[in-house]
């Protein structure tokens, strides 16, 4: 007679209820102190447990109307899904994979956005070389007067050189705070150009184009005083890496923008998120070697006075951030929920 | 007591009709496991998003601020060189720039997609279609924070100092106003980093299990003392039953028992049900309707999932007035 009154969701219920409860206890240890606080038979029985509380759920929307089992199996569900499903990545881990697998494919992937802000930069180098050699007031053009300094067209030959080569140096906390200062700015820059994209890639053209100007009327400068082999090896010293930072930094922005202005058959927020995905990584990558252009700027070149070994740093950045771009590093594993994702999207 | 029971127990119940109505709660979104199950889950307030970045960004200036004094005061009192200052005054400046970098990427690779600020209010980032959250996906949506919100209030700083012009600031602001107000443009509230990294910021869920209403019903419960007719049974649909749930289990007390002596009096009087069908007396039920209204969630939910197996899903009561559609 009583059995007549139980109904099958409650005897369902009455059976499954303590793989909930063991899977509640769990999750609930796990929010609270990581997977550290589970032992090793706990953290096996989690994803067992997960699994059942799913098809418990999908059983319970079909045979249950009671209101609160299906919101618990629901919210149970949700929060064993995060700790099944969330960043499975140590940290030391995901810098190693990052350097030696994702940032040097990032780079290889964005080919055509690299060419693409490699054009937009030469093209800005060429406009203010150009026009620059052609008339000196072009200078001002390109140049902000505080950027300048006393470096303008109407400066002497010997004030021009004085600036490359800076004798009085001493490991003064001036040259740190630049140093510091530097990378902060430099590195703002190329972050900027990143989020940039994000309004169709139109900004980042215009900066890397305006750089890329500034950079050719100073060269344009100095060629008029015959100094061009002392400015470069100046510039160049850090520039290889710094614009080289740049121009990832760029073309990131250039990815996001193109995914925004031609989502082809994706949504356009699909669209978005898969570019931004390799765009992150080109930032995050960009930011290192944003600092280590930086340490070169603030060191290397305030000590190194002589202009063949300068060009020698500045060949030598090249060919080691060359080779680092070009080579893959066999036998690291990938990383597996990268990979998955990846070759889903 | 002004307002009338049947009010009463109207607004006691309102929230209940986000759920019945699946379309109807704008808070709700839908993700799907690679499992294959639906999972619905609900998107964080705006609010609760932005006092998390406000706890988070006071954290971040605390971890600045205090070694910054430390070390002045350091200073002062062991008179160090002053070269010694400048590399530390040099490590600040780098400091902060990592810092406000790379703290939110890093406490949410490490704490499944929750900062300190947002594990106080209860939120966290998922990706936006159920995959796993990447390394990738978190260092996207923060790395766009430089661009949204840091490199313009930097610039509003710097207002003050000379070089920056009238119309440079007011720029920054509408750039800063576009920006923080892209949240409220879109459905999912997505700040342009979520758009860049494909994530989506949720609430904790948090519900808890309750006793079975059917089953307290059942065995040596109240339901053994009433008994329904079939056609007793047809008048409500599954909204109703979950009205019906959210009213039993409201907190004891004086509202509940007027909500429940209402909700039990319209009852009785649609299905034309009277307490010689019951061995329990008339007057029990009028003083406690509990057992009533258990008794007859019990038999109303036996019945209508029944009906589930057999494909039949009433959603809501039949018109008043029409027959019941039989059997």
């Amino acid at each position: 007679m009583a059995d007549d009154f139980r109904l099958k969701s409650t005897v369902f219920r009455q059976e499954r209820e303590p793989s909930w409860r063991e899977l509640e206890a769990l999750v609930q240890r796990w929010e609270s102190r990581g997977l550290r606080g589970l032992s090793a038979t706990q953290a096996l029985r989690l994803p067992l447990l997960y699994r059942a509380a799913l098809s418990s759920l999908s059983v319970a929307r079909s045979i249950s109307l009671d209101r609160n089992l299906s919101d618990y199996l629901e919210s149970l569900s949700a929060r064993a899904y995060f700790c099944v499903h969330g960043v499975h990545t140590a940290p030391l881990a995901a810098v190693r994979t990052f350097f030696f697998r994702q940032f040097p494919d990032a780079i290889r992937q964005s080919a055509w956005a690299i060419g693409l802000a490699i054009l937009i930069f030469t093209a800005g180098i060429a406009t203010g070389l150009i026009l620059t050699l052609i008339n000196d007031d072009w200078f001002f053009a390109f140049v902000s007067s505080a950027m300048a300094g006393d470096r303008t067209p109407d400066s002497t030959t010997a004030n021009l050189r004085a600036a490359l080569y800076n004798f009085d140096i001493k490991l003064t906390d001036m040259l740190k705070l630049f140093a510091a200062e530097l990378f902060s700015h430099n590195a703002g820059i190329g972050l900027l150009c990143f989020a940039f994209g994000f309004a169709f890639g139109v900004p980042v053209v215009l900066l890397l184009f305006s750089n890329g100007a500034t950079l050719g009327a100073f060269v344009a400068l100095y060629a008029s005083h015959g100094l061009t082999y002392e400015l470069l090896g100046w510039m160049l010293i850090h520039g290889i890496t710094e614009i080289l930072a740049l121009l990832l930094c760029a073309a990131a922005g250039l990815m996001l923008g193109r995914a925004m202005a031609f989502p082809g058959r994706r949504q356009r927020l699909d669209a978005l998120a898969d570019a931004g995905r390799t765009a992150g990584r080109l930032a995050v990558g960009a930011i290192f070697l944003f600092f280590i252009a930086a340490v070169l700027e603030a060191f290397p070149r305030q000590l190194i006075t002589q202009d063949h070994i300068r060009w020698l740093i500045a060949v030598s950045s090249l060919f080691i951030w060359g080779l680092y771009i070009t080579a893959t590093w066999r036998g690291r594993k990938v990383d597996s929920t990268d990979a998955v994702h990846d070759g889903i999207s | 007591m002004t307002v009338s029971a049947d009010r009463v127990a109207h607004s006691r119940v309102a929230p209940l009709q986000q759920h019945a109505g699946d379309g109807r709660d704008t808070r709700r979104r839908s993700v799907l496991t690679p499992e294959g199950v639906a999972l619905s889950l609900q998107r964080a307030s705006t609010g609760s998003r932005f006092i998390a970045l406000l706890v988070d960004l006071l954290i971040v200036l605390m971890l600045l601020i205090i070694p910054g004094i430390a070390i002045v005061v350091a200073i002062q009192a062991f008179d160090m060189p002053r070269i010694a200052a400048g590399w530390v005054f040099t490590a600040l400046l780098v400091a902060s720039f990592l810092l406000r970098t790379f703290y939110f990427a890093a406490f949410e690779l490490r704490w499944q997609g929750r900062t300190p600020g947002k594990r106080w209010l209860r939120i966290r980032v998922i990706e936006r279609h159920g995959r796993p959250l990447t390394a990738g996906a978190i260092f996207a949506r923060n790395l766009a924070r430089e661009a949204e919100l840091f490199v313009p209030l930097s610039l509003l700083a710097a207002g003050g100092s000379a070089g920056v012009d009238g119309w440079i600031r007011l720029a920054t602001l509408a750039w800063l106003g576009l920006f923080l107000a892209m949240p409220l443009f879109n459905r999912d509230r997505l700040r342009v980093g979520d758009l860049i990294g494909g994530t989506m910021v949720i609430a904790n869920p948090k519900a808890i299990l309750l006793d079975d209403m059917a089953g307290i019903a059942g065995v040596g419960g109240p339901a053994e003392r009433f008994r329904f007719t079939p056609a007793q049974l047809q008048t409500y649909g599954i909204y109703e039953l979950q009205v019906l749930e959210e009213v039993l289990r409201l907190p004891e007390g004086p509202v509940a028992l007027d909500t429940r002596r209402a909700v039990a009096g319209k009852i009785r009087q649609r299905i034309g049900w009277s307490a010689s069908d019951s061995q329990a007396p008339q007057n029990d039920t009028e003083a406690d309707p509990r057992p009533f209204l258990e008794a007859y969630y019990a038999a109303l939910r036996g019945n209508l999932e029944t009906g589930l197996l057999f494909g039949r899903r009433r959603l809501r009561q039949a018109a008043k007035g029409s027959m019941p559609p039989s059997l």
